[in-house]
């Protein structure tokens, strides 16, 4: 948890953006998925995300729906998701925060993950499926030890935005698109002017803005109005399609690379 | 016993420790707008009005209340009384819950309505009153199911409601309403999504009852008026919920027992069925918490019944609740007890009944003994016709997939 402010506090001194990449967790297995961490901290990703697998992802498109599918298919569960970790920790002091539905993490016990999560040395953790009124069980549990990020979108009105921002801890997400996970070719017009509302409201915590980002370009535009982009379905294509070997993580270093340079421009 | 109050859910939408809502934050003022909206007009005496003069006019209700005379004699039971929903419009109980949420989708100004189905008799239900009140429909149905229940899918398409096919997952209505939530989370500016059963996040699980409680309303005066008494036991399916919910809920109060019947498939130890509340745990599936078929890491897993109504691995949060509270109880009969059921049915009352009733009635068959001297009621939530095309490929000895 730690790790997760130090990073943001670093990045503004310097008055620099994070780049906060995905993957999900055992695509395709879960050795590659330490040497694909280590392959977007060497390019430039200032926060890795990795996606828990689950059996019904209902926020996310067919891209990461398939790359569940395929980490399920390995056997993949949160308790190795978690041993992963562990390994990745001894190799990297990046900031790492899981997304994960809510049922893997109630299912392994609320408590037992923040404590097993935390030693492990993760650093926060994304829920997509619980809301404010139902995160409180999870937030008082992790308090101190990991953070529970927040999620705001589009249809979220400004008074509940600050309660949100209130409750949470580590970064803002906000959901730039109303809409599910994935690549898109053009984002909301009026998405600038709605981050830099957004912003206002929530000046507690850094803001990310996630969903949808997957060109170089709209990571630059959006940089502009925002403290971190996200990325996710582009990545977890360029795995798909080219795999977790050698060719493969040169093509992610590459594109990760882009959306790195983009940023900083 | 409780009172009623403390029965319809908490503000949060919990019934006791079910319920909630687990969904992304993109659908939570949405669910604000229509928990709202359905708050207003269930005690609006105009919505009330219209929403019955459509039930009585359109849908036919009230449904009868049917002695089956035959079926008692042949079971060796005091008294069996059917509550047909089958004679409802469209075939089944689903058509309560459709006319009301369209109607309260109109009152909200949505023009485009979307559902999730399984034997497509929800499907159906939606895309009638989508028809009816002139607003654009589009269905979400797994592909095993398009299979299984062509006939529906056809209805569907006269009616002038797109169906679209799920194929991820077990292609199956578990994956058919991940996807219409998804299509919800992309167009919910626009579009209502009209749940099919009492499951989903709040306020859909009481919203869906209130729509289904006509079904036990009227039982329960026509039995007074037929019998004089309250029937001793009142059996219903279990997929969802919501034919059960209907018909249980005006009898809460009331010194009856309340028998709910889940889809046992191939057998509850084969690991290929549909019973949640008979072998599955607490979690949280498709925006509530309630018990669930999961696997031991959180993975939710296919369910098996040759009902494709029941062919879910959830269930409403309130017969969770239910369940734990001991005020109802469940049990579960497999797809070859169904069967059997089915053509009992036929024979003896000249009555086909959807695959999904046909589990209640089964239920009724294995708690016979018990029941001699017992006044039974089963609600009868829809008509087989959907599904002679399963019958007949069991008859020609081709395996049902
Ligand atoms: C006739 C019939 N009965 C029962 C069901 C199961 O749903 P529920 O448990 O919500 O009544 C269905 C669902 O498709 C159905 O068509």
């Amino acid at each position: 948890m730690k790790r997760l402010e130090q990073k943001f506090r670093e990045l503004k001194k310097e008055g620099a953006k994070a780049l906060i990449t995905f993957i999900t967790a055992g695509d395709p297995d879960l050795d590659a998925t330490c040497d694909l961490v280590e392959t977007l901290v060497a390019a430039g990703a200032d926060v890795v995300e990795l996606g828990v697998p689950f059996s019904d992802p209902l926020a996310d498109g067919p891209t990461i729906q398939a790359a569940s599918g395929r980490a399920l298919a390995q056997g993949v569960t949160l308790k190795k998701i978690i041993a992963t970790v562990a390994k990745i920790r001894l190799r990297t002091d990046i900031p790492l925060v899981l997304m994960s539905y809510y049922n893997p993490l109630f299912s392994y016990g609320l408590e037992e993950f923040v404590a097993d999560a935390a030693t492990a040395g993760v650093d926060g953790v994304i829920v997509p499926d619980l809301p404010l009124e139902e995160s409180y069980l999870l937030r008082s549990l992790a308090d101190g030890k990991i953070a529970v990020v927040p999620l705001a979108a589009p249809t979220t009105p400004d008074a509940r935005l600050a309660k949100i921002v209130a409750s949470g801890s580590g970064f803002l997400y906000y959901v730039t698109v109303t809409g599910i996970t994935g690549t898109r070719t053009s984002l909301p017009l009026e998405l600038t002017s709605t981050l830099d509302r957004v912003r206002k409201i929530a000046d507690k915590l850094p803001l990310a803005a996630g969903f949808g980002i997957s060109t170089p370009e709209q990571a630059r535009v959006i940089g502009k109005h925002s403290d971190a982009i996200i990325v996710g379905s582009a990545l977890v294509e360029i795995i798909a399609t080219h795999g977790a070997a050698d060719s493969g993580r040169k093509k992610l270093f590459d594109f990760v690379g882009s959306l790195r340079q983009a940023l900083d421009a | 016993m409780e009172s009623e109050k403390q029965r319809t859910p908490d503000e949060n939408g919990y019934f006791g420790d079910y319920g909630g809502r687990f969904v992304p934050e993109t659908l939570i003022v949405a669910l604000n707008e229509l928990d709202d909206a359905w708050s207003k007009f269930r005690n609006d005496p105009s919505f009330q009005e219209e929403l019955a003069a459509w039930l009585k006019d359109y849908c036919g209700r009230p449904t009868p209340l049917y002695r089956a005379r035959k079926l008692a004699a042949a079971l060796d039971i005091k008294e069996i009384y059917l509550k047909r929903e089958d004679l409802a419009h469209t075939g089944a109980h689903k058509i309560n819950n459709t006319m009301g949420q369209a109607l309260l989708a109109c009152r909200m100004g949505k023009k485009r309505l979307i559902a999730e189905t399984g034997a497509g008799q929800h499907g159906v239900a939606t895309a009638t009153a989508a028809a009816l009140f002139g607003l654009d429909c589009e269905v979400y149905m797994g592909e095993k199911d398009i299979e299984r229940q062509a006939m529906n899918v056809f209805r569907m398409d006269l009616l002038g409601a797109k169906v679209i096919p799920v194929s991820s997952g077990s292609r199956t209505l578990k994956d058919a309403t991940n996807e219409a939530i998804r299509d919800w989370v992309t167009n919910v500016g626009n579009t209502h999504y009209i749940i099919g059963s009492v499951v989903g996040p709040h306020p859909y699980p009481a919203m869906v009852r209130d729509f289904q409680r006509v079904i036990g309303i009227e039982t329960r005066s026509q039995i007074l008026e037929m019998s004089g008494v309250l029937p001793d036991v009142v059996f219903a399916c279990v997929g969802g919920g919501s034919n059960a919910i209907g018909i249980f809920h005006p009898f809460l109060e009331d010194d009856l027992e309340l028998v709910g019947v889940e889809a046992a498939g191939s057998g509850i130890m084969s690991g290929a069925h549909s019973a949640p509340l008979s072998v599955g745990r607490p979690g949280v599936l498709h925006g509530s918490l309630s018990y669930l078929l999961q696997t031991e890491d959180g993975q939710i897993k296919e369910a098996h019944s040759i009902s494709a109504g029941l062919d879910y691995p959830g269930v409403g949060p309130e017969h969770s609740f239910l369940k734990d509270q001991g005020r109802a109880k469940y049990i579960s009969v497999t797809d070859t007890e169904a069967l059997t059921a089915l053509r009992l049915l036929c024979r003896v009352e000249g009555i086909i009944p959807a695959l999904e009733s046909a589990h209640a009635i089964a239920g009724v068959i294995q708690e016979a003994e018990q029941l001699k001297d017992k006044t039974v009621v089963i609600n009868l939530s829809g008509r087989g016709d959907k599904d002679v095309a399963t019958l007949a490929k069991l008859e020609s000895g081709e395996d049902e997939k």
